[in-house]
């Protein structure tokens, strides 16, 4: 079923409805066929209005649908001849972030992309898209390569945060975030970051500061997980709703507050409802902002980087 | 960067007393650690550590800047930096509507500081530097864009004035209240310190008790040296959500831990800290004069005179 999260309940009753209408196929009668109709438009109007008005902590469970598109499944949809490269060469190989060379259009560019699992064992496989300490170090080799030969980073962000092990503590963590800050804030080529759903904290920001921001519609970034900040503040995770409220994570909140560059629109539902088109938008805008990007002398590209980072923040000055 | 160093039990107890100006009376302290009692005027002569199991308290920014610059050098800026709220915070459960506006008053109140960090420029045994010095009082250390404008300034002295940096960070991690803002502030003062290196100018990371999350995962870990006193906690993921997560309980994640692991440089006692510090501002101080303080005569000369009464080095 397309509909199945709890605030789609109504869209979901509909759509059985319809499917019913539609199981009849030549044996509809008239009035039947018009019902149908009616059905289908009223469904397509409920769910403009519902998507229209999606409160944060009901984009959040939007951005973790299970059947949501995946790094993979864009670099499948718009990329031609990606070869996935491995290993950050001094520990391991982390499969929750996947990276390599690929082409876009015309351009060639460097992949770095969070990778979520979409069935148990997979799931396993990218360790929820959740980052070690090595998926960081292998983006970062990555980036260095792609400054070497001049392809623009384009980096697609998924993960509900950094891995919150003992040997992620032991290998690094902090060290393999900061490092990876430090060195994008000086990469000499054009670097684009895109939400695709989940944009959880330091694990999201490892891979990140960019000249573009951009968000999928439906997508989330935030300091930490709305979970995890309400444990945090509250000491309870059941507040989770109330803190994706209060700290305005969706992607047109966001924006609204100018801390991101760019809202890509997503199909009617969702991202879920269809690839392609979600594939078409996200390409759309990417090649748009790279060309942008691209003409830009090197020196000023990096000035412009500089003042977008150091102008965040809203602070106030006593008198 | 969740942690949970900000409501950690060692967050209360003997932090209390840990304030400057002890209450008239309080002449006993009881250690967070061993429970050990201490005598308040040693332990304060002790620089507020356990003389039992060398635990070191928490100091307050002041407190800290004190202990490490030359008397009366300290020149503080920027003081009137605060938080804003720029997301119109309100912290609703079951028992208490907050606004965050409101949590920030009281907090300056309460605490007697304007934000979670200070800083300011001064001298180590006369050569200067820029300090950004971060206050666990003040809603547990926490990085908002206040703290992180600070910083960064901080920071942007250092490059303007070609004189070394040092951030001492004490903190919970970033700070929730101000959503992506406070994630951001990561990201501006290590795109900040990029520029710090590209100049060619030291920073100094002090890690103190504790550091850790988004502050762990930014500036703390970018230093060209990195020190921690013994025993803070230094970590990304504080120990209480490891245990959530993996079932188990981790050892103490601490200075000497990620010593260990190779993450720091030293573990650094905190009565040799002063010294410590001078000892890298001489190491790592460029060879000519000129080139390090390209500012006065009288400077110069002062520099030129701490490098030949010190003996250990010669000249600068």
């Amino acid at each position: 079923m397309a509909y199945d999260l709890e605030f789609e309940k109504p869209l979901a009753e509909l759509e059985k409805k319809i499917i019913a209408l539609q199981r009849k196929g030549d044996r509809l009668k008239p009035d039947e066929h018009r019902q149908l109709e009616e059905e289908e438009r009223e469904l397509h109007r409920r769910t403009e209005e519902i998507y229209k008005n999606l409160s944060s902590w009901e984009t959040v469970q939007v951005a973790r649908h299970k059947d949501r598109p995946y790094s993979a499944d864009y670099i499948h949809l718009i990329c031609e001849d990606f070869f996935e490269l491995h290993g950050d060469r001094s520990f391991s190989d982390d499969h929750a972030l996947i990276a390599g060379p690929a082409k876009l259009g015309n351009e060639h560019i460097m992949l770095i992309c969070h990778q979520k699992g979409r069935d148990m064992k997979e799931k396993q496989f990218r360790n929820l898209g959740m980052p070690h300490p090595e998926g960081y170090r292998k983006a970062g080799r990555l980036m260095q390569q792609a400054e070497k030969f001049g392809f623009p980073i384009m980096c697609l962000i998924d993960t509900p945060g950094a891995f919150p092990g003992l040997a992620d503590e032991e290998r690094g963590q902090s060290e393999a975030i900061a490092a990876n800050l430090y060195l994008m804030s000086h990469l000499r080529v054009p670097i684009i970051a895109t939400v695709i759903g989940e944009g959880g904290s330091g694990g999201a920001l490892a891979i990140s500061i960019a000249d573009r921001i951009l968000m999928l519609e439906h997508s989330i970034y935030t300091v930490a997980m709305p979970e995890a900040s309400a444990s945090i503040m509250w000491r309870d995770k059941v507040y989770a709703p109330q803190a994706a409220e209060a700290m305005r994570i969706s992607a047109k909140e966001l924006k609204a507050l100018d801390l991101i560059d760019e809202l890509i629109p997503e199909p009617l539902g969702g991202a879920h409802h269809n690839y392609r088109l979600t594939a078409d938008n996200l390409k759309a805008v990417l090649l748009k902002h790279l060309y942008e990007l691209k003409p830009l002398p090197v020196d000023e590209l990096l000035e412009r980087r500089y003042e977008k980072y150091r102008s965040i923040g809203k602070f106030g000055i006593l008198t | 960067m969740a942690n949970e160093a900000a409501d950690s039990p060692s967050a209360t107890s003997a932090d209390h007393q840990a304030r400057p100006g002890l209450p008239p009376g309080n002449l006993v302290v009881k250690c967070t650690n061993c429970k050990e009692i201490l005598i308040a005027r040693e332990w304060e002569k002790n620089l507020k550590v356990c003389s039992r199991c060398n635990y070191h308290f928490k100091l307050s920014a002041y407190e800290r800047i004190e202990l490490l610059v030359d008397p009366g050098s300290f020149v503080e800026m920027d003081t009137n930096i605060v938080s804003a709220d720029p997301l119109n915070f309100v912290s609703r459960t079951k028992d208490e509507v907050q606004a965050y506006s409101k949590k920030l008053e009281d907090e300056r109140k309460k605490v007697g500081l304007n934000e979670a960090v200070v800083i300011g420029h001064a001298t180590i045994v006369e050569f200067p530097l820029a300090l950004a010095i971060m206050d666990f009082r003040f809603i547990g250390g926490s990085m908002g864009s206040a703290a992180g404008e600070k910083i960064t300034r901080a920071i942007e002295l250092g490059i303007e004035r070609r004189i070394p940096v040092l951030i001492a960070s004490a903190s919970g991690g970033a700070r929730m209240q101000e959503g992506l803002y406070s994630l951001m502030q990561m990201a501006k003062t290590s795109v900040a310190l990029a520029k710090l290196g590209e100049a060619k100018i030291p920073y100094f990371s002090l890690l103190t008790d504790p550091t850790t999350g988004g502050v762990t995962a930014s500036f703390a870990m970018l230093g060209d040296v990195i020190f921690a006193e013994p025993g803070a906690l230094v970590c990304f993921t504080g120990p209480r959500v490891i245990e959530q997560f993996m079932h188990v309980k981790p050892p103490e994640i601490n200075s000497e831990f990620v010593l260990l692991h190779g993450m720091i440089d030293a573990v650094v006692h905190r009565r040799d800290l002063r010294q410590t510090l001078a000892q890298l501002l001489r190491l790592y101080s460029p060879r000519t004069l000129q080139e390090a303080y390209p500012q006065t005569n009288s400077q110069i000369q002062a520099a030129k005179r701490t490098g030949e009464s010190d003996g250990l080095r010669p000249g600068i």
